[in-house]
């Protein structure tokens, strides 16, 4: 469904992606994990366009998107979310996912009641009137997912979504993306949690320093010494190693 | 607050402002009511963009401006009737609006630089319109020929010699009537998908353009809807008055006083701009025969009281007068309900 | 020579150098007023509308200083320069900080506010009569063959490049000035090292003020004082400060050359009237396609 080849962008100099290669298959649920800033949300930025490449392109469904802007990308069915919660704040819950219902619904009473439909899809069927400035951490990472969801996307990027939330939510939003999986929409999503990395995805890319360093099933991949020295530090993987002989003996 | 309550009252204030008038016979007071529909009107054009959108213009004096001079000067050079060149006028400035627009937007200008670049059109403007004489009459200005006949009243758009009851009121209506036009479309375009996208614009550009919404698109619309919401200003100023010159069309003032009535009604409502309007120049008025009698009738007080007003507002009622109201009403409701 | 319809003269060079000269003369002074917007901008990020208003209000002090007690313009400078900076400390502290709320926008309204209500104070209490100063030297100077510089000019360019040197020594000798560079590039880390920030607000504010308040001094001489001057000025020192970088103050003392220089020519080739467009036009320009100005900070 998405393929990127060789992506690579470059600020002033520093290399934020180099050459960054992927595909997500459709259906699937794809992650992508590194340590802090290894260049993920800025691959995210070039993908749904609101980056553009130094070099390499973006595939979507077998149309290049590679320099187009972010509205068309997600009128044509990508459609991302951001790491740091961007919520219309002075509008409701409902309103703020009616916004995005209206890029496949013209009049607005079909908005609202279509946002009041997919409000209850990601569990806040409770806050419709609510001010989304007033909503907790969870709440909003719900309403970033729902705005989403009501622009009806083939793929979802989910950018560290459940940053920020307490064991319970987690909990809770696995099965909310779950199930959107399991409604049609492709997902690939970078995280943190690693729990929530190994239950739901299919495959993992690992991004380190703005380069492909790993790729493969979640479990093998966060196992890789390669992998462990990224997170770690150069020569953690030895000294795990060392000490799990030394449990061993 | 409900549409219904919301559409309720705003049937008695267009009630109100419907037969008030008749019951006026000082033509000061009608002329204080003039007054303020005008600004109210001008305070919405730039509530388009400002309060909806989110951009806000330090130059809207541009759309007011071409509206007047083309309305002026369409049928100054050309003798056309003043209802088709209003059309023109309406046009004229929508197009000044989409050339600003497409210029600051295309060019990602956001926030105080989008704030300075109309500025800078304004004045910009101001110059040229003094510099070309041939075109514009320059500092000269442009004069309309005052119609003296009544039966001519209404094709000519004049109503200073005309029946007894157009005479008073002729003008009044008129400002009415376009503020109940503007205002109509400003409530539509609240309640319409097209509101929805430029709200959500203001509310965080970013992730409007993420969620499908064409912000270079919408903010286009917008900027020419409120430019011909403006110029409908500019056409009755300049029926009313048969005079504009580049000062008048151009300068600070205009750009101030339409943001001064949307800021401290209350940006992005619809009734904002016309409760801003009310109050400044109700404040005003007390004002001069507070001070009158004290100083003399020296200009400056009113915007004094203004400048301070908007700094008040901008301090400690962001929301201005109509979300005091809003507030208001939700107390009400909430102890009824409680 | 006719371009789009405007004929355009042409002189001989000692003209067009003549209207250069005259150009870095008053391009000094509006280097002198952008400097203390862009200190403004480059320390608090704020767009000080209310710059123009200020320097009405000291050209008027100036003014009547020398109407009243007959103080020489220039030696008043050394009232009204203090006078300006606790003018504009006190008002950044009261009014500007409390008012404001962070967002930029509102901040430049809040600054339009002020400018309103000093403006029509002004309009209020001095009328709109235009006040001149006459001083027995203004119209003394010595002649340059293109042209002839009348002490007052000389006394401008002089003036803007000496406090440019003060400021600039201040800024980087002393603690205070080493302060404020602290703040205007880290704000949250000056606050962590101690650094009381709301008061280097508004001594940056002050210092702005102060700027504005010498730059009167130079300018009453040549320039009658009235209400609205404070108008026309901002949009120049606005020009000034994008064209020069937000923040640098090289970028001011060059974009008010420049700006002073391109005023005058723009007058010779276009005439009186049409010939300030080109500071709007150079506003514009630079908006749109080099908005960080020739020496400002790239941003991301």
């Amino acid at each position: 469904m998405l393929e990127v080849r060789s992506i690579s962008k470059s600020f002033g100099g520093l290399a934020a992606v180099s050459e960054a290669t992927l595909t997500v298959p459709q259906g699937k649920i794809i992650s992508l994990i590194g340590p802090n800033g290894a260049g993920k949300t800025t691959l995210f930025a070039l993908i749904s366009g609101f980056l553009k490449p130094d070099q390499g392109s973006v595939t979507f469904n077998g149309l290049g998107i590679t320099n187009q802007r972010p509205h068309r990308i997600c009128q044509q069915g990508l459609v991302r979310t951001f790491q740091v919660v961007k919520p219309f704040a002075n509008l409701t819950v409902r309103e703020n996912i009616a916004v995005a219902a209206h890029t496949r619904i013209a009049k607005r009473a079909l908005a609202l009641d279509k946002a009041a439909e997919v409000a209850a899809r990601v569990g806040l069927e409770g806050a419709l009137e609510q001010s989304a400035g007033a909503l907790t951490i969870a709440g909003r990472k719900r309403l970033e997912l729902a705005r989403a969801l009501a622009t009806e996307p083939k793929l979802l990027l989910l950018d560290e979504v459940m940053a920020g939330l307490n064991a319970t939510e987690i909990h809770e939003i696995v099965d909310i993306i779950r199930s959107i999986r399991d409604a049609g929409v492709t997902i690939f999503l970078i995280e943190h949690v690693m729990q929530a990395v190994m239950s739901l995805s299919d495959y993992t890319y690992v991004l380190n320093h703005g380069a492909m360093i790993a790729d493969g099933e979640p479990r093998a991949v966060t196992s890789s010494p390669q992998v462990i020295e990224a997170y770690l530090g150069h020569g953690a993987a030895e000294r795990i190693a060392a000490m799990a002989g030394k449990f061993d003996a | 607050m409900s549409d219904r309550a919301r559409l309720m009252g705003w049937l008695i204030l267009i009630a109100v402002l419907a037969i008030a008038p008749l019951f006026i016979t000082s033509g000061r007071w009608i002329g204080f009511l003039e007054m303020t529909l005008f600004i109210a009107v001008l305070g919405q054009g730039w509530n388009i963009l400002g309060g909806y959108g989110g951009q806000y213009s330090f130059g809207h004096a541009v759309f007011f401006g071409t509206g007047a001079y083309i309305q002026a000067l369409l049928q100054f050079k050309f003798g056309w009737s003043p209802w088709i060149t209003l059309w023109f006028a309406v046009s004229g400035a929508a197009l000044v609006g989409a050339f600003v627009g497409y210029l600051s937007f295309r060019y990602g200008l956001k926030g105080s630089y989008f704030a300075l670049i109309t500025l800078a059109f304004a004045e910009a403007f101001h110059v040229l319109s003094r510099s070309f004489p041939s075109i514009t009459e320059g500092g000269r200005g442009v004069q309309l020929a005052l119609n003296q006949d009544p039966v001519q009243a209404i094709s000519t758009f004049q109503f200073n010699f005309a029946g007894p009851f157009l005479k008073a009121y002729g003008f009044y209506y008129t400002i009415f009537a376009i503020l109940l036009l503007t205002y109509w479309v400003t409530w539509w375009m609240e309640r319409s998908r097209f509101g929805a996208q430029l709200v959500a614009i203001r509310e965080n550009e970013d992730a409007a353009e993420a969620l499908g919404i064409n912000t270079f698109r919408v903010k286009m619309g917008a900027i020419c809807l409120s430019a011909a919401v403006t110029a409908s200003a500019g056409v009755y100023y300049v029926q009313k008055y048969l005079f504009i010159e580049p000062g008048i069309a151009y300068g600070p003032t205009k750009s101030v006083e339409a943001l001064f009535a949307a800021i401290i009604g209350g940006v992005g409502t619809v009734l904002g701009p016309l409760l801003g309007s009310f109050f400044i120049h109700g404040v005003g008025e007390i004002a001069k025969e507070i001070i009158g009698p004290v100083f003399g009738d020296r200009p400056g007080v009113d915007l004094i009281l203004f400048g301070l007003i908007l700094i008040f507002v901008l301090a400690f009622v962001p929301r201005g007068l109509a979300g005091l109201l809003e507030a208001l009403w939700k107390r009400k409701v909430g102890g009824r309900n409680a | 020579m006719e371009l789009f319809g405007i004929h355009i003269p042409s002189y001989g060079w000692q003209t067009v150098l003549g209207s250069a000269i005259s150009g870095v003369f008053l391009g000094s002074i509006y280097a002198l007023v952008a400097l203390g917007l862009t200190l403004i901008y480059g320390v608090l990020h704020i767009i000080n509308f209310a710059h123009g208003a200020l320097l009405m209000l000291a050209m008027y002090a100036v003014f009547y200083l020398w109407n009243s007690l007959g103080i020489d313009p220039y030696v008043a400078m050394l009232i009204v320069v203090p006078g300006g900076f606790l003018f504009g400390y006190v008002l950044q502290r009261s009014v500007i900080s409390k008012a404001s709320h962070g967002r930029d926008e509102i901040i430049l309204l809040v600054t339009l506010g002020i400018a309103i209500v000093i403006e029509n104070a002004a309009l209020f209490f001095f009328s709109a009569t235009e006040r001149s100063v006459r001083v027995p030297y203004d119209l003394d100077g010595f002649d340059l063959g293109v042209t002839f510089v009348v002490y007052p000019e000389l006394a401008a360019l002089g003036g803007s490049l000496l406090i440019t040197l003060a400021l600039w020594l201040f800024m980087s000798r002393t603690d205070t000035g080493k302060a404020i560079r602290a703040v205007a590039k880290e704000r949250q880390g000056a606050r962590l090292v101690g650094i009381n920030v709301d008061h280097i607000f508004a001594v940056s504010f002050g210092i702005g003020t102060a700027c504005v308040a010498a730059a009167a001094s130079l300018l009453v001489p040549t320039y009658a004082v009235h209400p609205q001057i404070g108008y026309l000025f901002v949009l120049i020192a606005f020009t000034v400060v994008v064209l020069g970088g937000m923040g640098s103050f090289v970028g001011a003392l060059v974009g008010g050359f420049l700006i002073g220089i391109t005023e005058q020519l723009g007058r010779l080739y276009m005439g009186e009237s049409l010939g300030v467009i080109t500071i709007s036009v150079i506003f514009i320009l630079v908006l749109l396609f080099r908005p960080t100005g020739l020496f400002g900070q790239r941003s991301g």
